[in-house]
């Protein structure tokens, strides 16, 4: 084979993307309305769920607790998903995690209100 | 179409290379927090995927295209993923042009590799082929006449 050949191969195999495709398809497909997609819109639905773990990862690192002790805990994503506009879609699958004691509080504190 | 409930999940072990790519070195990711992060990509795709089949209804179309997931990524207020989308796709296009290229030189290669060999052997090949099919036909008698033996 000669070397044109070989570069050839090379320039073709680049992987455009980490996360395999046809997952991302399967995903795209168990949404009810969608009939069909091109391979173009999933190409770049792909790539846009690899550059939001990279924002998701990295917003949240920034702006949460376990910056000082170089770690990135659920609470820092639950954080973000509260705080940042972009995120809020995200609320239902990350909540908040509350102490039970502090929940318990709230609810004692509920009655109250509704009497006045 | 999806039969499990994990085939709706993306493949951990990925999920995890690209957030400690995204991350500076030695950021511990606790457990929790990555499986809440695979969760939150699932979660992405499905927004991403009903807001740009809004679009592509609205224009009376029933394929999602390139343009329905840049406008949906607008919508969801992903414009910071724009400019990169862009260049991907320009690059994953390229790609799929260079691979059909690739494959159609493979393609003219072989024509003219085989044309070669045919000009040189044609003939010997086609006294072998005749030769051959003989063998093959009387083999094929001998078993015919086996069987009506065995019968």
């Amino acid at each position: 084979m000669s070397a044109r050949n070989v570069e050839d191969k090379v320039a073709v195999n680049i992987k455009h993307v980490s996360l395999p495709m046809s997952r991302v398809k399967l995903i795209m497909k168990s949404s009810p309305d969608v009939s069909n997609i091109n391979q173009e819109a999933l190409f770049l639905t792909t790539k846009a769920t690899e550059l939001f773990v990279q924002h998701l990862a990295l917003s949240s690192y920034k702006s949460g607790s376990g910056k000082d002790h170089n770690a990135l805990s659920y609470s820092d994503l639950a954080g973000a998903a509260e705080e940042s506009e972009t995120f809020q879609f995200l609320t239902d699958i990350l909540p908040k995690k509350i102490l039970a004691k502090d929940y318990l509080k709230s609810l004692e504190e509920l009655p109250e209100e509704g009497d006045n | 179409m999806a039969e499990r409930p994990e085939d709706l999940n993306l493949p951990n072990a990925v999920i995890t290379r690209i957030i400690k790519e995204a991350l500076p070195d030695g950021v511990n990711v606790s457990k929790e927090a990555r499986r809440a992060i695979s969760q939150a990509a699932s979660v992405f795709v499905l927004y991403a995927t009903s807001c740009a089949n809004n679009f592509a209804m609205k224009a009376k179309r029933k394929t999602l295209n390139a343009g329905d997931v840049m406008a949906a990524m607008e919508e969801m207020e992903f414009d910071r993923f724009l400019q990169p989308l862009r260049e991907a796709l320009e690059a994953y296009k390229k790609g799929q042009k260079g691979k059909k290229e690739a494959s159609e030189q493979k393609r003219k290669d072989k024509e003219r590799k085989s044309e070669t060999e045919e000009n040189d052997k044609s003939r010997e090949e086609e006294e072998e082929e005749e030769e051959l099919h003989m063998e093959e036909e009387q083999d094929g008698e001998n078993e015919c006449e086996e069987e009506e033996i065995e019968n």
